[in-house]
C-alpha cells in the first residue's frame, strides 16, 4: 500500500499544480489587452485543461479537449482577430454590477458542490442508479460467471451507451453539428461567392463574368 | 509560413500519424476512449494543420470544398439510414439488434456504422468552418 500511497500523492501535487496552473492562465487571460497573446494563452488552457481530464480517467475528453480548445477553436479566433482588432478596447472605469454579479453565481456555485458526492465516493448517485446499472447491462456481471455477456458487450462502455441505448440522443447531437455546419456555410460563404467569383479567370471581368 | 522549412517539414511528419490516429480512435472506439466525434476531430485537425502551414489553396485540393460540404449530409444520412435498415429488418428505428443473426453481433455492428456516420459529419463540418473562416478577407 506504501507504494500506491506515493502514487496517489504524486498524482494530488500533479492536480494541485495543474489546478493552480489553471487558475494563473484564467487570471492572466482576464487581466490581458494584447487579444493575440491572450488567444495563444486559451489554447495553453485548453491544454491544462485536458492533461487534469486525463488524471480524471478521461482521454476521449482530454483528447476531445486538445483537438478542439486547443487546436480548432484557437484557429478560429485568430482567424477573427485577423478580421478585427488585435488589441482590446482599454476598460471603461469600474463597474460595480458584473462585479456582484460574478462573485453571487461563483457562491451559488460553490453552494451548490457542497451537496455533490466527493470524487470517486462508492455511493455517490452516478454508482448507486440505476440498478442494474448500464455497466452490467451492456458487458454482464464479470463477478459472476453465470451471468451472460450482456446486451452488446462492448470493452468501451461510453460508446455502447451513447451509440445504443442512447441512439436518439446522439442523432439529434449530429444534427446540431450539420446544423452548424449549414449555418457556417450560410452565413460565411456568401461573401466569398459574390466578392470572389470574378477574380479567378482575369478575362471573366472584361467579357462580363461566367453566367 | 511556406518559407519555414522546420515548420514544414515537422508538420509533413506528423500530418500522417495525426490522421492515422483519427482513424484509429474512429474505429478502435468501441474498444478504446474514442469515437465518431473524437476521430472526427482530431482527422479534422490534420487536415486543418495542412492548410495552415501550406496554404488555404493546397488544403483545398485535399479535400475540395464541394466534397466536404456533401460529406456532411453523408454522414448524418449514414446514420438516419442505420436506424431505417433497422425498422426495415423488423426492429425499431436506431434498434441494431436487428441488423445481425445474432443480437450482440448487431449491435457491434450498428454501433461502428453510427459512429462512422458522426465521425464524417464532425470532421466535415470542421473542415468546412476551417475553410470558412480562412476563406474571408478584411471587407473596410
Amino acid at each position: 500500500m506504501t507504494e500506491s500511497a506515493a502514487t496517489q500523492l504524486a498524482t494530488q501535487l500533479i492536480v494541485i499544480l495543474l489546478l493552480a496552473l489553471l487558475g494563473a492562465t484564467a487570471i492572466t487571460i482576464a487581466r490581458m489587452r494584447q487579444l493575440w497573446a491572450a488567444v495563444m494563452l486559451t489554447g495553453v488552457f485548453s491544454f491544462l485543461g485536458a492533461s487534469w481530464m486525463l488524471i480524471l480517467d478521461a482521454p476521449d475528453v482530454a483528447f476531445t479537449e486538445a483537438a478542439v480548445g486547443a487546436g480548432i477553436s484557437t484557429f478560429l479566433m485568430l482567424a477573427t482577430l485577423g478580421l478585427t482588432s488585435r488589441e482590446a478596447k482599454p476598460p471603461t472605469g469600474f463597474k460595480p454590477v458584473p462585479l456582484v454579479v460574478v462573485i453571487v453565481t461563483g457562491c451559488a456555485l460553490v453552494y451548490g458542490t457542497l451537496d455533490m458526492p466527493h470524487y470517486g465516493d462508492p455511493d455517490g448517485h452516478i454508482h448507486a442508479y440505476p440498478d442494474p446499472s448500464y455497466i452490467v447491462k451492456t458487458n454482464g456481471d464479470k463477478g459472476d460467471p453465470n451471468d451472460s455477456d450482456g446486451e452488446i458487450n462492448l470493452p468501451n462502455v461510453v460508446t455502447a451507451i451513447l451509440a445504443s441505448y442512447r441512439g436518439y440522443d446522439t442523432f439529434g447531437e449530429t444534427t446540431v453539428i450539420l446544423t452548424a455546419g449549414v449555418g457556417v456555410i450560410l452565413l460565411l460563404r456568401r461573401e466569398r461567392r459574390t466578392t470572389g467569383q470574378p477574380e479567378p479567370p482575369s478575362a471573366d471581368a472584361n467579357t462580363g463574368g461566367p453566367a | 509560413m511556406n518559407h519555414y522549412a522546420i515548420l514544414r517539414i515537422v508538420t509533413k511528419l506528423l500530418i500522417p500519424y495525426i490522421l492515422l490516429f483519427g482513424l484509429y480512435v474512429q474505429f478502435h472506439g468501441d474498444f478504446g476512449p474514442g469515437g465518431g466525434f473524437q476521430a472526427g476531430v482530431i482527422f479534422a485537425a490534420g487536415i486543418i494543420l495542412y492548410g495552415l502551414v501550406f496554404g488555404i489553396g493546397a488544403a483545398r485540393r485535399v479535400a475540395p470544398a464541394p466534397v466536404v460540404e456533401r460529406l456532411i449530409a453523408v454522414g448524418l444520412l449514414i446514420y438516419a439510414g442505420t436506424g431505417i435498415v433497422g425498422m426495415l429488418k423488423g426492429g425499431n428505428f436506431l434498434e441494431y439488434g436487428v441488423l445481425a443473426h445474432d443480437a450482440q453481433h448487431g449491435q457491434h455492428l450498428g454501433i461502428l456504422i453510427v459512429e462512422l456516420g458522426v465521425g464524417i459529419t464532425v470532421a466535415a463540418v470542421m473542415i468546412t468552418v476551417f475553410f470558412a473562416f480562412a476563406g474571408r478577407e478584411r471587407t473596410e
